[in-house]
């Protein structure tokens, strides 16, 4: 980009960070630190049976004995786990419906855009017919505030609950699949969770059941020098369908906050679950003061012949993150997907991927992921593809493209194959380009400001991932990108 | 009326002149030609009027009905009815023509203060547009330029000018790279758009284009100055003696 325009493409100003806010409610916070005692309280909290008590300690001496993972390509300074509240919730008792909630915190959620009313979904529906009801239960904190939809879910034989719920309510389920996709020693962080999760989201597709609506959960972090470690179970039986979005946010603090969660997904013989998340925790400001650590394991289970998980996930939002939604295929002719958008702008950083392991015979799995890199930021995509001995005629395709917004940003790739099957077939393509100033000029040229004219590039490139998202949430992460990128030509 | 004056333009880059003093009036109705071999400047002059930000002015001013535009923003000039063909149309992958083409028909619509033109007018339009340049409809849902042939990415260039309607189009090299069916296209095209109160400035190596659109203008830029200016005849000399014998005197 010989004799740039330094009007153009450098410099970074601050970015309009929406959902930022604070609300003011009294919050019963834990104060800071973590030990057995911690770990009992939250355990005894939420009134759990005793095995469940026992798991997380288990968890919580695991954690002790290992080391904070150091491969990943991002830098922070340490983390005082004992300088971070494990519990915050609203005072007062557990709300039973809606009606009992906070009327702030009701507020809170309206706010975001996010309709915790049914009455007022329906009513929309009627207005304009292509917005269908979606179902949200809405995580506060540490704990689940309330759940739309429950009993027209229920008429479908759906389960869609709280976590700590779900313990009380569906025992058995959640002792037979808690902990068996990601185990309580998987990692640092998903040890972590497993100790100290406070609530997060339950669901429960049974046989041959398409479920009626999208399912949703919102993650909103609000009290200071909390942590958020919510764990999320969702279970397809034989046959079953369901979709189910998730979106994040916090208020805008100087100091980082800590988001540890934990997802597993079971799809059983010809079951499908289509996950999708749109993340914007609060990113830091433009100097990188402050934001959200975002440590998250997902990873999802094709046990059964036929089955599909399919992982949809547009990161704006986070000072880091760390993820890598994987999908383990071990039922004969499933089918894994990842599409990924990763922005990062300022001096945020981003490690993400996939893992796609393939088990069972004619498994499929397709990556393409599109990493975006403006600011000083740092984008790398860590992907693995295994192909065990048993993967018979195994396919895998990978895209991974990454796009430069000017000069002090970096995007890394790590690619990882290990393909066992002389008949496997793994196909990586990777690119990596630069918004140019030739495209930025004939946009101007044209009459397009700079700023939408970025955007407008940037959505262009997305596009294979857009079109995996619901329509509501596609036209959401386009406006999301937008936001994101404010700045980023000046 | 004087649509485009161009005065004592000199533009280097880095400490390298590449224009030296152009002088240039352009006046509503008129089609300009300008001639002159590679490397002469034609396409730096093109740039700069656009507003390109590569190019160091020296000194001179550029006005567009009157008003200094020099120190503009390109997409202000834009705004105020100057277009540019480009000589090599860029891709923008995954931006479908239409919403690139409907973005910048609603800036120009915002910039004049005017309502955005329906989703289903504009459709109209462009199809239309599309239609008399003998291009698909379908060719309007494809990326911009993504995988367009040469004569498609330049025949896409006047689309946008039929669309956008400006006031002064400066078109760089439009008929390179165009077999002899696209360039009578191409030239219809572009005749059946000037009117009495616009005008078109043609930058080409060649006078084939010539043929299909008679300039009333002819100018020759050599080593970053006009050597000469006259009417078509001098393009038909310049075809048959070549440039040399301009760039000597």
């Amino acid at each position: 980009m010989a004799g740039t325009d330094n009007n153009s493409l450098d410099g970074l100003v601050g970015r309009d960070y929406a959902a930022g806010f604070v609300t003011d409610i009294e919050a019963d916070t834990l104060p800071p630190g973590l030990d057995e005692d911690v770990v009992r309280f939250i355990s005894a909290r939420k009134d759990e049976p005793e095995w469940l008590t026992q798991w997380r300690l288990d968890a919580y001496h695991g954690w002790l004995e290992m080391i904070e993972p150091s491969w990943g390509q991002v830098q922070f300074p340490a983390i005082d786990y004992q300088s971070i509240s494990y519990y915050s919730a609203p005072s007062g008792d557990q709300p039973k419906t809606l009606d009992d909630v906070d009327p702030e915190i009701l507020a809170t959620y309206e706010k975001l855009g996010i309709p915790l009313h049914e009455q007022a979904a329906l009513a929309g529906v009627a207005e304009t017919q292509q917005r269908p009801p979606v179902a949200v239960d809405a995580v506060f904190d540490s704990v689940s505030i309330g759940t739309t939809f429950k009993e027209t879910l229920r008429e479908a034989g759906v389960i869609f609950c709280s976590f700590t719920e779900a313990v009380h309510d569906y025992p058995d389920l959640v002792r037979k699949y808690l902990g068996s996709v990601v185990p309580r020693g998987d990692n640092f962080f998903a040890a972590l969770n497993s100790a100290v999760f406070s609530d997060g989201s339950f669901v429960y597709v049974p046989e041959n059941t398409r479920c009626p609506m999208e399912l949703s959960t919102y993650f909103r972090i609000n009290e200071r020098n909390t942590g958020q470690f919510e764990r999320t179970l969702i279970i397809a039986e034989r046959g079953a369908y369901v979709s189910y979005l998730e979106g994040c946010t916090a208020p805008m603090r100087d100091e980082n906050q800590l988001h540890a969660a934990v997802v597993e997904l079971i799809a059983l013989d010809d079951a499908e679950i289509k996950y999708s998340t749109v993340q914007n925790w609060y990113p830091g400001d433009e100097d990188g003061r402050g934001g959200i650590y975002n440590f998250v394991t997902k990873r999802g289970a094709c046990r059964g012949d036929r089955s599909k998980i399919s992982w949809t996930q547009v990161e704006t939002g986070s000072a880091i993150t760390w993820k890598y939604p994987s999908v383990v295929l071990r039922g004969d002719d499933s089918v894994g997907e990842f599409y990924s958008v990763a922005l990062t702008n300022n001096h945020q950083q981003a490690d993400t991927g996939t893992k796609m392991v393939h088990l069972g015979k004619n498994t499929r799995s397709t990556i393409i992921s599109k990493g975006i890199s403006a600011g000083q930021s740092s984008n790398a995509y860590r992907g693995l593809v295994r192909m065990n001995p048993g993967a018979e005629k195994a396919r895998n395709y990978t895209q991974c493209d990454s796009l430069l917004i000017g000069e002090k940003c970096a995007a890394h790739t790590f690619p990882y194959i290990e393909s066992r099957r002389p008949d496997g077939i793994v196909e990586h393509e990777a690119t990596t380009s630069r918004v140019s100033d030739d495209q930025l000029f004939l946009c101007r040229q044209r009459g397009i400001d700079p700023e939408k004219a970025v955007s407008m590039i940037v959505n262009g490139f997305c596009k294979d991932v857009f079109r995996e998202l619901p329509m509501e949430f596609a036209v959401e992460a386009g406006k999301l990108l937008e936001v994101s990128l404010e700045g980023a030509v000046g | 009326m004087n649509l485009l004056e161009i005065s004592d333009l000199a533009v280097s880059v880095g400490n390298q002149p590449i224009l030296r003093g152009i002088d240039l009036n352009v006046c509503a109705g008129e089609v300009h030609a300008i001639m002159g071999p590679n490397g002469s400047g034609k396409s730096t002059l093109a740039n700069v009027i656009a507003g390109r930000e590569d190019y160091q002015i020296d000194r001179g001013r550029i006005a567009l009905e009157g008003q200094e535009i020099t120190t503009l923003s390109p997409e202000e000039r834009a705004h105020r009815g100057l277009f540019l063909a480009f000589q090599y149309p860029i891709e923008i992958p995954g931006v479908s023509n239409m919403e690139f083409l409907k973005a910048a028909v609603d800036s120009h619509a915002r910039a004049a203060g005017d309502p955005e033109i329906t989703a289903v007018d504009f459709m109209q339009m462009a199809r239309s547009a599309a239609e008399q340049l003998g291009l698909n409809p379908e060719f309007l849902k494809r990326g911009v330029n993504e995988g367009f042939s040469g004569g498609e990415k330049k025949r896409n260039e006047i689309l946008q000018m039929l669309i956008l309607k400006p006031k002064v189009s400066i078109l760089d090299e439009t008929d390179s790279g165009l077999d002899i069916d696209a360039l009578r296209i191409v030239a219809n095209g572009i005749s059946a758009f000037t009117n009495t109160i616009n005008a078109v400035v043609l930058v080409t190596h060649y006078q084939r284009l010539l043929d299909h659109i008679e300039p009333d203008f002819v100018h020759v830029i050599a080593n970053g100055s006009i050597v000469r200016s006259g009417d078509h005849s001098l393009a038909l000399e310049l075809e048959e003696k070549g440039y040399s014998w301009l760039e000597n005197d």
